[in-house]
């Protein structure tokens, strides 16, 4: 197998000399830049009453971009296939550094152990690399069981191996949004590479239906089980009478949102920003798009990462073997998702769940890792094969 | 195998539409949010990021006829101290005890106490206020206020009133007209975070205040001032409880002063003007003081006794059953029904004309008017001559009339109400309605409130009363009624209250307060002058003076000495008859006293005969009454005040 792709590969490497995704490296940059600047705009307020300067939250981010930028780089020029033989080794490299936050390196922040480190400098997030690690894994190894002849099997056992990290990333890190991106990706991954529809239509209507029945029921729900659980939900449904708890926080977004109008206060202008809106420039910086750029500017950022998932869909149709056009199409299920629901959550379309808006939230291993990501779908757009 | 990538890239292409339905689902979601939402939301958002100062509005002045200012607005200070912001707590304990002489142990305990902020010590005056700011320690806020100020302390404080803590009119004119004084506050509203810090940047919307109108009225600060000494001084001289002073013109309802003494201090009006033994719970102290706020002469009834005479005199001349020369005969008493009711006269005054019964205030010859008139036709007149009603002045809380009903009024009843007694009017009532009788008949409204004016001195209202359009008498009884009370003034029993040329009519009254067994009495005296043509009317009310209790004896005479010196102020000339030409005391001219030393003035009144009584304390005189050059009778009462 590993043979075949290597062969592939050497073949694909000649014939697409030369070919290499412009759109999407644009679109990437860009992205950065822009998330650089809603950033600062972001958060020079918060660092002023922190008393440290204005731009020691960039500076954090500038590093770790350009740590982001080299990864970018070298997952570009490398092939690919090497991923597939460090695939296993990503999958329980990842179990493995979820288990770390149990240990002395977990640092807890805001109530939730979800960051290892020493000090307080070199901290980062396991759910990112889990994600990366989720993707590698699944794409190596739904390449390999899409082509067995009982694969909805070997499918389930692969979904039941992705969902591993996930229910961990859950439990143990208490990181439930993080842990629905890895089951996405994983889902995401396994519905392209098999034949079954009927299956995944059933799964949706069932997601549906619990949902529906949960919202319609909620009332009767909260008397049969303890009434904290559905908290989220109800503020999602009515948030200004939860506006000093559970609401405090979508409702002080849909008020940066609603105040931005057609143009927005302009950049720099937000006054949601201003400690109303707590850690604006976390999983609520959009909200503070909305304010500052309006209605317009919002469409765009929407439009931007669209553009983005589309040149994934584009590199991941002409890849030059599934392997490769698995890898983008977890990276594009990554992406989507995360922006979806990150969007979701800000104009309060879904209950509140801690999503950060992929290139423009705050966040250092987010960035690095998101980079790598890049750089893996920009490795595979290089070995399109174009035929002149 | 590529029969597998098609697959593949069918379902890619079907998870991109998803994720593209998904974010065209999101694009609507946000434009929802802000397009028809905006509204909501930005409104929220505003309540909570603006924060709300309020800029006290200036409120309007009040002055007197002459543009005298009786109340306005004085800069009072708040200190306050910041506690987290103090660098230096020694210096600014300090400061503080010596600034505002408060003792060490208060402040003290107020500096160090951990708290956002904690005020020291409220209306400051502003100079102390300045001179804490200059020290500028760090940590001490001073804040600028109004506080409502009268310069006149106790002067006319029952007219006035005063205003609360929320710049509110309490009593008085202040409630009265408080529309017009209160003016408008302004706002600043101010962008802050979400620690309520004010954004520098920030435009702030800033709504100005509206200071309030001025209020002119017709009060003339000299008379009242003057009412009010010359009330005090019965009051003492008498040990009276209380005296009654107004003065009103009688053509147009213009009232010059109404003193009630004892008045208040209206800069602190919630201190009794008299010590209290023992300790007051809260609900008694309130008592007490709404009791001290009352104006006697519009709040409170009393029985009128001899000066109603004029009433029942207007009345019987009007209808034509008495006329000048009507025979009449005293025997002391006079019987109505199985009632004997006495003349104050208890020999009699033997036979007599209706003039003459007046003049010596006879009981028997107005109960015979009285019965004359008949129930129907007194009642009616009652209520003609407006007593039924109240007098519409503009004051609040005018107590209306007691009187019988009519179904129950017997011939007893109307006997001693022709001598005006048995029923209880207002002391403005009486004064309002003799004013009609003697003004050629026109029912005038009482009042104060002359115009209001911005604070750019533009004019903004010019108040107008109503006058009745029908007469209440004729001119001809008028007339007649003016020619009797100068003939009481003149040789009756008012004969106290004449000053030669001025031609002053007017009536006694001395009535027994309830019960009559207490012997208790109130002593009273209205006269206007001059006589032919009213210009100025006034009423005296001694509430319980011990000793002599007469009106004609107590009451008469503090007219006498009103009208001797407000005449000439008010510039009625006077016009002798030549009898009085020949007793006529000389008058000279006033010299001017401003500026001048206690010194100075001992030695230029050595070559006049004047007594000199000084007002204040200090050295240098400021005002005099009467005025410089004015022609005054060489034993006047020169009042001076000092700085």
């Amino acid at each position: 197998m590993v043979d075949v792709a290597k062969k592939h590969g050497t073949r694909k490497r000649i014939d697409s000399k030369g070919y290499f995704d412009f759109s999407l490296l644009i679109i990437i940059i860009f992205l950065v830049c822009f998330g650089m600047i809603m950033l600062y705009s972001t958060v020079s307020y918060t660092a002023q009453i922190q008393n440290i300067t204005t731009t020691s939250y960039l500076r954090n981010q500038i590093w770790a971009t350009v740590l982001g930028f080299f990864c970018m780089f070298l997952f570009a020029k490398m092939d690919y296939h090497f991923l597939k033989k460090v695939a296993v080794l990503a999958y329980i490299g990842s179990l493995a550094l979820i288990v770390l936050v149990l240990t002395p390196l977990g640092i807890t922040r805001n109530g939730a152990t979800r960051w290892i480190g020493v000090g307080s400098f070199l901290t980062f997030q396991p759910a990112e690399v889990v994600k990366v690690g989720v993707i590698i894994f699944a794409a190596h190894v739904m390449d390999i069981f899409s082509r067995k002849k009982k694969a909805e099997i070997l499918s389930l056992i692969a979904l039941a191996f992705a969902i591993i990290p996930a229910i961990m990333l859950w439990k143990i890190t208490d990181n439930l949004s993080s842990a629905i991106i890895v089951a996405g990706i994983a889902v995401i991954i396994i519905f392209v590479s098999t034949k079954a529809y009927k299956v995944f239509i059933a799964a949706g209507i069932a997601v549906a239906a619990v949902v529906a029945f949960v919202i319609i029921k909620l009332d009767w729900l909260l008397s049969v089980v303890a009434s904290f659980r559905f908290e989220r939900i109800q503020a999602w449904l009515s948030p200004e009478e939860f506006a000093q708890g559970t609401g405090y926080q979508t409702l002080q977004s849909l008020y940066a949102i609603g105040s931005g109008s057609f143009f927005g206060k302009g950049l720099g202008n937000s006054v949601q920003k201003l400690n109303f809106l707590p850690e604006p420039q976390n999983d609520m910086i959009f909200a503070i798009i909305c304010e500052e750029l309006g209605l317009f500017g919002a469409i765009c950022v929407i439009l931007m990462f669209l553009f983005m998932i589309w040149r994934f869909m584009v590199i991941a149709n002409n890849a030059p073997d599934m392997f490769g056009a698995l890898l983008v199409t977890g990276i594009m299920a990554h992406i989507a998702i995360q922006v979806i629901l990150n969007i979701a959550v800000v104009t309060n379309t879904i209950p509140n769940t801690g999503i950060t808006l992929p290139f423009i939230s705050y966040g250092g291993t987010s960035v690095v890792f998101l980079l790598a990501e890049m750089g893996i779908a920009l490795g595979v757009s290089r070995q399109i094969k174009v035929y002149r | 195998m590529d029969l597998q990538i098609t697959r593949n890239r069918k379902k890619i292409v079907i998870f991109f539409a998803f994720a593209l339905v998904a974010c065209i689902g999101l694009c609507i979601r946000v434009g929802y949010l802000m397009i028809f939402r905006a509204e909501y939301y930005s409104e929220l958002a505003r309540q909570q990021q603006e924060r709300e100062r309020s800029i006290k509005a200036a409120r309007g002045m009040i002055v007197d006829v002459n543009g005298n200012v009786l109340a306005t607005n004085k800069t009072v200070c708040t200190i306050s101290v910041i506690h987290n912001q103090i660098e230096d707590e020694e210096a600014v304990i300090e400061m503080l005890v010596s600034e505002l002489e408060l003792d060490e142990e208060t402040v003290r305990k107020k500096v160090t106490k951990v708290t956002a902020m904690e005020k020291i010590k409220s209306n400051v005056d502003k100079e102390t206020g300045d001179r804490i700011r200059e020290y500028d320690l760090q940590g001490v806020k001073v804040d600028e206020d109004y506080k409502r100020y009268y310069p006149y302390n106790e002067l006319a404080s029952k007219v006035i009133g005063f205003t609360g803590s929320d710049n509110q009119g309490i009593i008085g004119l202040e409630v009265k007209y408080d529309s017009f004084l209160k003016g408008i506050d302004g706002k600043i509203l101010t962008l802050t975070d979400a620690r309520g810090i004010e954004l520098e940047e920030a435009s702030e919307t800033r709504i100005d205040s509206v200071p309030g109108n001025n209020l002119r009225i017709s009060l003339d600060l000299n008379i009242q001032m003057y009412a009010q000494q010359l009330a005090e001084k019965v009051m003492q001289q008498k040990q009276a409880n209380r005296v009654s002073i107004v003065v009103m013109n009688p053509q147009n309802g213009e009232l010059m002063a109404m003193v009630n003494v004892p008045e208040f201090d209206l800069n602190n009006p919630y201190t009794l003007n008299y010590v209290v033994e023992g300790s007051l719970d809260t609900e008694a102290k309130q008592e007490l003081l709404n009791r001290m706020w009352r104006n006697e002469s519009i709040n409170d009834t009393y029985e009128p006794g001899s000066t109603f005479k004029v009433i029942t005199m207007a009345a019987g001349l009007e209808e034509g059953v008495v006329s000048l020369t009507d025979s009449f005969s005293c025997p002391g008493y006079r019987t109505v029904e199985d009632r004997i009711i006495r003349c104050h006269k208890i020999a009699g005054h033997g036979g007599e004309t209706f003039l003459e019964g007046a003049k010596v205030s006879c009981n028997p010859v107005f109960i015979d008017v009285g019965q004359r008139l008949g129930i129907d036709r007194y009642y009616s007149y009652f209520e003609q001559f407006g007593l039924l009603s109240k007098t519409g002045i503009d004051l609040p809380g005018e107590a209306g009339t007691i009187m019988h009903k009519k179904e129950n009024m017997g011939l007893v009843e109307l006997a001693t109400v022709s001598f005006g007694q048995s029923f209880q009017i207002t002391p403005i009532q009486l004064l309002t309605t003799i004013s009609s009788l003697i003004n050629g008949g026109t029912r005038i409204t009482p009042h104060f409130a002359v115009d209001v004016t911005d604070a750019n001195g533009e004019l903004i209202k010019t108040f107008e009363y109503e006058a009745s359009k029908e007469e209440v008498v004729s001119e001809e009884t008028s007339e007649t009624v003016r020619y009797i009370l100068e003939q009481v003034v003149e040789s009756g029993s008012g004969k106290n209250a004449y000053i030669a040329g001025y031609h002053i009519g007017g009536k006694t009254a001395t009535s027994e307060k309830l019960p009559r067994s207490l012997n208790k009495y109130i002593s009273s005296f209205v006269g206007f002058a001059p006589a032919d043509n009213p210009q100025v009317i006034a009423i005296v009310i001694i509430d319980e003076p011990e000793g002599v209790y007469y009106g004609g004896t107590i009451a008469a005479p503090v007219i006498k000495e009103l009208y001797d010196n407000i005449l000439p102020y008010l510039g009625i000339e006077p016009d002798y008859t030549e009898t009085e030409q020949k007793n006529l005391i000389p008058t000279v001219s006033m010299p001017d006293c401003s500026g001048l030393s206690k010194t100075e003035v001992n030695k230029l009144f050595n070559e006049y005969a004047f007594e000199v009584k000084y007002i204040g304390e200090g050295e240098i005189v400021t005002d005099q009454f009467p005025l410089a050059g004015e022609e005054v009778t060489e034993d006047s009462v020169v009042i001076l005040y000092l700085e």
